[in-house]
């Protein structure tokens, strides 16, 4: 597939940036922050998404989506990220709507792909337990009870904790800590007994939150596909959410980087703009030429989606940790480039870094996506 | 069938019949190539007839237009003919500057006497060309260059020294960057012109490099002539067409930063080993090597992108100005990378043990990639100021 986007694409692109631009935009995020909404982004605005079809743009059309692929939702996401616009996107789109497409039955599929794409339903991947992400150590356990399935344990760095419908939550039903082995995915309403939910702060004033299970009792038919055998279909979800946050750090990373090239070219110092100093400029021209990079292999990796490439984790890892090294780049060096004023809450810059950190963090960073590819590569 | 379909067929043919089985075998160096010239440098007979064969059809050079001596074919036969060759792995009849540097710049900057007179020449590799652009003063600064062209009538007389001529030792004539006007700005005031190197005024002295034995040659114009008839372009325009040469040329070393067939990931697990985890035995070469390779990957995803949006007909994106930059930086970094993974037998400089220093001379010469045809620092300046649009000081 040539690495060009076609006119649909572009269409969608246009349409996107100019949507997010308008109505939620980065002012938009501090009015939320500001006034401490507990949802941490705007009904109204996420019901405008959905009116255009962005809750279902991955979902293929039999489900009730618009089957533009991940490439679609990719250039959804990169807009997003110019804008560090706060909905459900990533949590119920990219990442809850992609595991359970791809572990669910038909039934599970059809009861909950087209509610998702409807904006009736949001859900959630409940997955980390310890401070960094490493799936294969889950220990949440689900233990089989009758026709029930018991479970126990602690998820964080859920997104959209407080209000979503349903979680997806990866819990282990055999083998040891450690093991691929023995992981399932059971669907547990919010409403459930045992399931506790506490909202937690993060630097990026998004919605995230804790998911406590205690004795929490679910019948063995939320399981997601066959018990125990979560990972094949899990590892392929979050290969793609990784591929999705990059699109998101793309955005974020460019748009912080034309913010930061803006300024040192008003900025003035000893008499001239900043931006005429060579001490800036190679720094820029540098970061210019890594932003290129970036914005190569997120499209290769969208593309890989959609065309079902077999090497897709390898090529995830390559993206994820890729944009991860550019976003820390291009803000570090746009709060060093503002200086002072980017030191301020006052100034909108400063908003880019932390959306940035915790989108990097969010299913593995630059050390575990490094390490992986260099895995996956055989060495 | 189709008309490309039959030219298919009878390319096959035709190639089939007149492709010398000695032809069909990869070349093994830069050397090993046929320049052609007066005095053509054959290692194999097979060589010069597989070169009249393909130049007598224009397919030298299968793009310019027949009356130079091209193939005159579009572009569709000419990638038929490039996978018809590729099938039985002919190899190239000519490689030449005449062919890649010079033949573009004449079909859009020459004259009609000028473009009759030289391109079917180089079409039919009888005359070598070299390039006479840097001097001493004048690397980054290419514009202050200093060769002096006094007018003489029908003929400039030329005095100066240029350097990094490669192949000046092997070339006919020389394309030149000259001085013919002082008075302005040092943008204005050069000119492009052409000349025999076969005449008392001219000498050349080879250069050894870090790395051995090199290419490159210091030249010297000692009161050397060359016609006006040889003035490409107007007089004092000659920047123009080297900034469009400098282009072409940077295109060329960027593409030295591809990837090779076997990753230095994969090189170092052979040469080092791993722990019990599958991982490469040293933790910090291996985030090294990782880093490299994620890039390698991330900037042949740009060349294949920017290839893409070209044929897409979205134009020549801003992405193109990194790769002479960003291309050699890397492959700076893949040579240091086979140095660590290499160790002492990368350091070997001569014996067959060392392979006569194939490693350490390659990690030496890829110094080189990034102050040739433009420093690294030099591209910097061009992508700060012509796409950020960044302000001069």
């Amino acid at each position: 597939m040539a690495l060009v986007l076609n006119e649909e694409q572009v269409m969608l692109k246009d349409s996107a940036s100019g949507f997010l631009a308008e109505k939620a935009t980065v002012s938009h995020l501090r009015e939320l922050r500001d006034s401490g909404s507990a949802r941490g982004f705007s009904d109204e605005v996420w019901n405008e998404m959905v009116q255009m079809g962005w809750a279902g743009i991955a979902i293929p059309e039999e489900f009730g989506g618009l089957g533009y692929g991940y490439t679609g939702l990719g250039l959804v996401l990169e807009q997003v990220g110019r804008n560090l616009s706060a909905s459900p996107l990533q949590s119920t789109v990219l990442v809850g709507a992609t595991v359970i497409a791809g572990l669910g039955n038909a039934q599970q599929k059809e009861q909950l792909l087209p509610a998702l794409a409807s904006g009736e339903k949001l859900v959630s991947l409940a997955l980390q337990e310890g401070g960094h992400h490493a799936p294969q150590q889950s220990a949440l356990s689900a233990v089989p009870e009758g026709d029930d399935y018991v479970l126990n344990g602690t998820k964080v760095l859920v997104l959209d904790a407080t209000v979503a419908d349903t979680f997806i939550v990866i819990a282990r039903t055999a083998g040891e800590v450690g093991d691929e082995q023995g992981l399932s995915a059971f669907l547990v309403d919010a409403g459930t007994d045992g399931v506790a939910i506490d909202s937690r702060s993060l630097v990026d004033s998004r919605n995230v939150g804790i998911l406590t299970l205690d004795n929490a009792r679910v019948p063995a038919a939320s399981l997601l596909g066959a018990a125990g055998e979560a990972w094949g279909g899990l590892s392929r979800a979050l290969d793609i959410a990784n591929i999705g946050l990059a699109a998101e750090l793309l955005g974020l990373s460019v748009e912080a980087f034309e913010r930061t090239v803006g300024y040192i070219k008003e900025r003035k110092q000893f008499g001239q703009v900043i931006g005429s100093f060579q001490g800036l400029q190679h720094r820029a021209a540098e970061l210019f030429a890594e932003l290129e990079l970036a914005r190569s292999i997120v499209l290769k990796a969208l593309h890989a989606i959609d065309a079902g490439d077999e090497r897709l984790s390898l090529l995830a890892s390559a993206t994820k940790a890729k944009l991860c090294e550019v976003a820390q780049r291009a803000t570090n060096e746009a709060i060093q480039m503002h200086g002072g004023i980017g030191m301020t809450d006052e100034h909108e810059i400063g908003l880019f870094i932390k959306r940035a950190r915790v989108v990097q963090h969010t299913f593995g960073d630059y050390n575990y996506h490094l390490d992986r590819f260099a895995q996956l590569s055989d060495f | 069938m189709s008309d490309l379909e039959q030219f298919r067929q009878e390319t096959r043919a035709w190639l089939e019949d007149n492709c010398p089985v000695t032809m069909r075998e990869p070349v093994k160096s830069f050397e090993d190539m046929y320049h052609g010239g007066r005095n053509p440098e054959i290692i194999h007979p097979d060589q010069k007839v597989w070169c009249d064969r393909m130049a007598e059809r224009g397919w030298t050079v299968p793009q310019w237009p027949k009356e130079y001596g091209g193939g005159g074919l579009d572009k569709g036969e000419a990638k038929v003919l490039s996978q018809e060759m590729a099938r039985i792995g002919a190899r190239g009849a000519l490689w030449s500057f005449g062919i890649v540097m010079l033949g573009p710049a004449l079909l859009q900057f020459g004259s009609e006497e000028q473009k009759l007179e030289h391109l079917p020449k180089i079409a039919r590799g009888e005359i070598r060309w070299c390039q006479g652009y840097s001097e001493p003063n004048a690397g980054s600064d290419l514009a202050s260059l200093a060769t002096k062209a006094e007018d003489h009538g029908d003929h400039y007389i030329i005095n100066g020294q240029k350097v990094w001529t490669s192949y000046a030792d092997k070339a006919d004539w020389i394309f030149c960057l000259v001085r013919t006007d002082n008075s302005g700005s040092k943008h204005e005031g050069i000119s492009f012109v052409l000349f025999d190197m076969e005449q008392p005024g001219v000498t050349t002295r080879p250069i050894k490099l870090i790395s051995g034995s090199s290419p490159f040659c210091e030249t010297f114009f000692d009161n050397a002539k060359a016609s006006k008839s040889n003035l490409v372009g107007e007089e004092g325009k000659g920047w123009t067409i080297a900034k469009y040469l400098l282009t072409h040329e940077r295109e060329m070393i960027s593409s030295f930063g591809a990837a090779p067939k076997k990753s230095v990931g994969q090189q170092a697990v052979e040469a080092i080993g791993t722990d019990a985890s599958g991982r490469l035995a040293n933790s910090v070469l291996r985030q090294n090597i990782a880093q490299y390779q994620l890039d390698a990957m991330a900037f042949s995803a740009t060349m294949a992108r920017v290839g893409d949006e070209a044929r897409a007909g979205q134009g020549l994106g801003a992405a193109s100005s990194i790769f002479k930059y960003y291309g050699t930086e890397l492959n700076k970094r893949r040579n240091e990378l086979n140095i660590a993974v290499g160790g002492e037998s990368a350091l070997g400089w001569e014996g067959e043990a060392y392979a006569d220093g194939r490693v350490s001379r390659d990690w030496l010469r890829s110094k080189g990639n990034s102050i040739e045809g433009g420093t690294s620092e030099v591209q910097l300046n061009i992508i700060s100021k012509r796409v950020l649009g960044l302000p001069d000081q």
